[in-house]
């Protein structure tokens, strides 16, 4: 129950202005300028374009000055701003065959056409803090070859040992922003909440499935960083267009599957896309896609990272935040009520006590 | 237009302020800032998800009876206004000429080298592996 109250006013406006002086830092320092957080805090504003579900790495930046470097606040803020503009359209889907790679690994496979490529990656890197950075100078160049880049899981499907994707059913995709979440939830939509999924929470399932609530044998079959072109096909123009380019991450991880009376045993696939250089989301949808994959290969579902509405429902930190920060605000009534209450029963419980319970008395006879 | 969509706003106001001035040109639609759904498919080859939106500018103008169109991502409503007028130049084959090669050249081959360059740093990243010889 929820009663208005009045009053707060001052105190409200006084708590804002120190928190924008907090958030100002010292006056005698440079401010932050949007350009700077996007140019060297890049994977914090690729976390927020992925949980704030909009690419804008401008409005991303802003985002994460105003709310101080808190990211799911950072989040919030853009989703907000999101609901300000309207939807024009849908793109074509992403060709991340086609993508332009900057990184390209594969854990299954030593030796692959297009080749293992590093990448801007923190792997091998000593994990040391650099108290004095030295300049980064520009990064060695080698003549690129130009030659395609096949997808890993495309050379297991061709010995048919890897399950192949269900093809496009065609007709509108579904869209849990603007229907509610069906379960059990269709791919598209697992899928959809996934990359809009908060990474730690994510990470954490992921996690649980290797080490036994799962069951799950992971291999990275390939990840790939990237840009991919987007393209969308206005009706004023009736033709396809590229509107620019998006660096996306994407993750193929590799499962074994026992198969089934109508299945043989093959291997099965969990898919992680997101948005920017991410690396560990696209790892940890990939893992937790495939969990959630159980019920419809007919696996027996034990785990929380196998339970749709456990996992889909309590994955998106905008939501999570909003439920379990709402405990903060008044519920002066409310607890008065509780308060009431449980005086009650206590009076009862120290009134019976001290006449030696009846009921109590009788179970010992 | 897609070498326009990828264009920086302000190289391309700086390489229009060069080039030969553009006719003028009526607002039909825009410039305006929305959302287009970006999407994936289903272990990239399947079936198609909403993977999240992305901010597009767009803007339709009409310039001595022709029209130009121009969407591009993120917000830079002047940029897609100037795209949009670029657009219905370009469909003039007296103005096209000067255009191509005063704006639409410059852009095409910056974004190639800038392609080119992160296709060198990957393969400067590529791993060469080699096999140490067993002693007899």
């Amino acid at each position: 129950m929820y009663v208005a109250v009045k009053g707060g006013e001052a105190a409200i406006e006084a708590a804002h202005a120190w928190l924008a002086h907090e958030r100002r830092g010292d006056p005698a320092l440079p401010e932050l300028t949007p350009e700077q957080i996007a140019g060297q805090l890049s994977l914090a504003v690729d976390r927020v374009m992925s949980e704030g579900s909009c690419h804008d790495r401008e409005l991303a930046a802003l985002a994460i000055r105003q709310a101080r470097g808190d990211l799911i606040e950072a989040a919030f803020l853009l989703r907000a701003y999101r609901n300000t503009l309207p939807r024009f359209l849908a793109a074509e889907p992403l060709d991340t065959g086609a993508m332009r790679i900057r990184r390209r690994i594969s854990a299954t496979y030593k030796d692959l056409p297009g080749g293992q490529v590093l990448g801007p990656t923190f792997d091998y890197t000593h994990r040391l803090i650099d108290t004095a950075p030295r300049p980064a100078p520009a990064p060695p160049e080698r003549e690129a070859d130009g030659a395609a880049v096949p997808r890993v899981s495309a050379i297991l499907a061709q010995e048919g040992l890897m399950a192949g994707e269900a093809p496009d059913p065609g007709g509108p995709v579904p869209d849990l922003t603007r229907e509610p979440l069906p379960f059990p939830a269709p791919r598209a939509l697992r899928l959809q909440a996934l990359a809009r999924g908060d990474e730690g929470f994510l990470l954490g399932l992921g996690y649980s499935t290797q080490r036994g609530y799962g069951n799950a044998h992971p291999f990275v079959g390939e990840i790939r960083v990237g840009d991919c072109a987007v393209a969308v096909t206005p009706p004023e123009l009736g033709f396809e267009i590229e509107i620019g380019d998006v660096l996306v991450t994407e993750c193929q991880m590799v499962n074994q599957f026992a198969g089934s009376a109508t299945t043989p045993p093959q291997f099965t696939r969990g898919y992680g896309l997101a948005m920017g250089q991410a690396e560990r989301k696209a790892m940890a949808m990939s893992l937790v896609d495939r969990a959630l994959m159980a019920r419809d290969l007919g696996e027996e579902v034990t785990a929380p990272a196998q339970d749709q509405e456990f996992v889909l429902l309590h994955s998106d930190n905008v939501e999570a935040t909003g439920f379990v920060e709402h405990l903060k605000l008044p519920h002066h009534v409310d607890f008065q009520s509780e308060l009431e209450k449980l005086r009650s029963i206590r009076a009862r419980w120290e009134a019976e006590r001290a006449a030696g319970d009846p009921a109590r008395r009788e179970a010992a006879e | 237009m897609a070498t326009l969509a990828r264009a920086e706003g302000e190289t391309l106001a700086a390489l229009l302020a060069a080039a030969p001035a553009l006719p003028a040109w009526t607002r039909l639609r825009g410039p305006e800032a929305g959302l287009v759904m970006l999407r994936g498919r289903a272990g990239g080859d399947g079936a198609a998800f909403n993977l999240g939106e992305a901010t597009v500018a767009r803007c339709a103008v009409t310039m001595a009876g022709r029209i130009g169109h121009a969407w591009r991502l993120g917000r830079d409503l002047r940029a897609a206004e100037l795209s949009a007028a670029l657009d219905a130049a370009l469909q003039d084959e007296t103005l096209r000429p000067a255009l191509e090669a005063a704006v639409i050249a410059p852009l095409a081959e910056a974004q190639r080298a800038a392609r080119a360059r992160t296709a060198r740093r990957a393969a400067a990243t590529e791993v060469r592996f080699f096999t140490l010889a067993a002693m007899r």
